[in-house]
């Protein structure tokens, strides 16, 4: 289990947001409203993303500041979105992708 | 289609630094930026920067952000944020994605201050999750307060790579090893001896050659490689890890400005492809300003400096100010701007191998091999002196524009002259209280003070120390020397903490006398 940093030597306590609940492949996990949906996943010890298109190749976080969409997943139904900086809402429903698309690989 | 006198592209140092200077001179000024947040990297910056009071030495970065961009609001900056620009076109036309929105503006001047983005490099099992970049791990601890691992390998000994492993360390992490394919430590001497003393041991002409594990990481396999960077057979060795972090370079996002048909060229002192422009930022499109990364990899200071600078010439490009008065404000800024730009590390300097001090003095050889000044190194640089009773020992070894230790001294004990790159001594007559104001005022935490005979066969260190938990005074341990290999027990004396050392506690720990010069680091008994 990763596990999220109580008091940094520097920064202190970070201020976060209420906790909130959402849904990740089925399984009910906690997060804080408002960080990115890829540090609540890694903070729930979630490291595979999605899996490639061709090779079916894990991808999880590499860049975490949006710019290189390895840790993209569908995200309320919609796929492709970059966790590393959608914020985490209440409810929110988080799917491993397959692919590029919203479908996993045997129904593609 | 909206107008504005200005649009400055990036909301990071210069960005932000260009958008002050603008305004205050009464430009309506538009800053777009494609993230939630305005500040850059600045905000993932914990450690205390280097440099002058001029250039906020001594302070954090995230704080030195904060700063600015209540500077930026003083000025009536206007920041759009989660604004994406997309393309730049002939007659400053900036065309911006906010929301699924595309939305066209036009500029009299524009700056670009778009920054630099992270390099990679591949090797089997690159892919892989846990494969991370330094800016990920800086970005989830100190942006998200999540360990980006338990067991950590880097690569790359520059000073990100140097700074990232340390800031790893203070979350807590396992930093395994340090690795660069280069021979020789890239970064600060003083960056790569503080994460040294903590056990990190460092892999020069090393390399990784593949990541181990099937759906994440869990292993790494590093190997030794010759002077043409192929891997030498039979040097192979194996750490258990879970996050391998890539710490290899930063290369300019010049991509709008080549849209744009400004001049470009391919640069390898500058980082990469980058506009071709004067020492203020003017390119070769008339009205089109650079500022920062995106014109030639440095830090944060300079990009802040160079931002600045912009703003100045953007006015009056724009008919805001007089060419005298924006002559004398860029006199300064240049000055300052060349401040930062001298030592080992200048840009000229990139890639050679400096064998000397500017006073003379033989570069330590452990210190660029394997991190650390070597016992028998450490006394032939003059900050390290002798005698009765405590005093400052200042392992600061190399060349770099860095002051704030000489300001810091209320007895005026350390002095480094009017250059700003030379090695600090320590005054001879001087008279040293054991305040420790310079034990916390050193930004590459390369000062102790040291009292090599206490009476009764021991002696005691101070030294900086950002960890948690604070150890208790008469909690019992082992000293660190500067490999960070014991050399000693230990027993803490006491721990000081105070608002002017920011969050810099001094640590004084008790050891036999025969180690006052080796033992330079704590570690409590678990």
């Amino acid at each position: 289990m990763v596990e999220r940093i109580a008091e940094h030597p520097i920064l202190g306590v970070q201020e976060k947001g209420r906790v909130v609940r959402f849904i990740f492949d089925g399984k009910e996990l906690e997060g804080y409203e408002g960080e990115p949906i890829a540090a609540a996943l890694k903070a729930a010890d979630v490291t595979v993303h999605r899996y490639t298109q061709k090779e079916h190749k894990p991808r999880g976080i590499f860049c975490a500041i949006g710019r290189c969409t390895d840790c993209v997943m569908i995200v309320d139904g919609v796929p492709n979105v970059r966790t590393c900086i959608t914020p985490l809402t209440e409810g929110m429903v988080v799917q491993t992708q397959y692919g590029v698309s919203e479908k996993p690989f045997n129904e593609q | 289609m909206k107008r504005h006198d200005l649009i400055i592209v990036g909301a990071g140092p210069s960005g932000l630094s260009a958008a002050i200077e603008a305004a205050k001179r009464g430009l309506d000024v538009v800053v777009f930026d494609e993230n939630e947040k305005p500040g850059g990297q600045l905000f993932k910056q914990i450690h205390k920067f280097f440099g002058s009071k001029e250039h906020r030495a001594k302070v954090r970065g995230f704080v030195i952000g904060r700063q600015l961009l209540d500077e930026a609001a003083q000025a009536g900056v206007k920041v759009v944020l989660n604004a994406t620009v997309i393309g730049l076109y002939q007659d400053k036309e900036v065309v911006v994605k906010i929301g699924e929105e595309i939305i066209h503006y036009k500029a009299d001047a524009v700056v670009i201050a778009t920054g630099a983005a992270e390099n990679m490099v591949t090797f089997p099992g690159w892919t892989l999750p846990g494969v991370i970049g330094a800016g990920a791990a800086q970005t989830m601890m100190n942006l998200h307060g999540v360990l980006p691992g338990k067991k950590v390998l880097m690569l790359g000994s520059g000073n990100v790579g140097l700074v990232v492993s340390f800031q790893l360390l203070q979350c807590g992490c396992d930093v395994v090893a340090l690795v660069d394919a280069a021979p020789r430590v890239g970064g600060y001497g003083v960056h790569a001896a503080k994460v040294a003393r903590c056990g990190v041991p460092f892999y020069l002409s090393h390399t990784i050659v593949k990541a181990e594990g099937e759906e994440s990481v869990t292993g790494v396999t590093i190997a030794e490689v010759d002077e043409k960077f192929n891997f030498i057979p039979g040097t192979e060795k194996h750490f258990d890890v879970d996050t391998i972090c890539l710490a290899v370079g930063l290369s300019p996002m010049s991509q709008l400005l080549k849209m744009a048909g400004a001049k470009m060229e391919d640069n390898p002192r500058r980082g990469g492809q980058v506009p071709v422009c004067d020492e203020y930022g003017r390119t070769s499109l008339p009205g089109v300003f650079v500022a920062g990364d995106v014109s030639g990899i440095e830090e944060a200071s300079s990009a802040m400096i160079e931002g600045r600078m912009a703003g100045i010439v953007a006015s009056e490009y724009l008919g805001y100010i007089e060419k005298e008065a924006m002559d004398g404000e860029l006199g300064s800024l240049e000055e300052a701007l060349n401040g930062l730009r001298q030592g080992m590390f200048a840009p000229e300097n990139r890639g050679k191998a400096i064998e000397k001090t500017e006073e003379g003095i033989d570069v330590s050889a452990n210190l660029l091999k394997r991190g650390y000044v070597a016992d028998d190194e450490i006394e032939r640089f003059p900050g390290v002196t002798h005698k009765k009773g405590i005093h400052p020992v200042i392992e600061c070894t190399q060349n770099i524009p860095c002051n704030p230790c000489q300001d810091a001294c209320p007895k005026k004990c350390i002095s480094i002259g009017s250059n700003i790159t030379s090695l600090p001594i320590v005054a001879p007559e001087s008279e040293c209280i054991g305040c420790g104001m310079c034990v916390a005022s050193c930004s590459g935490q390369a000062i102790f003070l040291v009292d090599e005979d206490l009476g009764d066969g021991t002696a005691s260190v101070t030294l900086p120390y950002e960890f948690l938990p604070l150890p208790a005074e008469g909690t019992k341990g082992i000293a660190l020397g500067r490999n960070g290999q014991k050399v000693c027990e230990a027993e803490v004396m006491s721990v000081k903490s105070a608002k002017a050392f920011d969050k810099t506690h001094l640590l004084t720990m008790r050891v036999p006398k025969e180690y006052a010069m080796s033992a330079r680091f704590f570690r409590a008994c678990e």
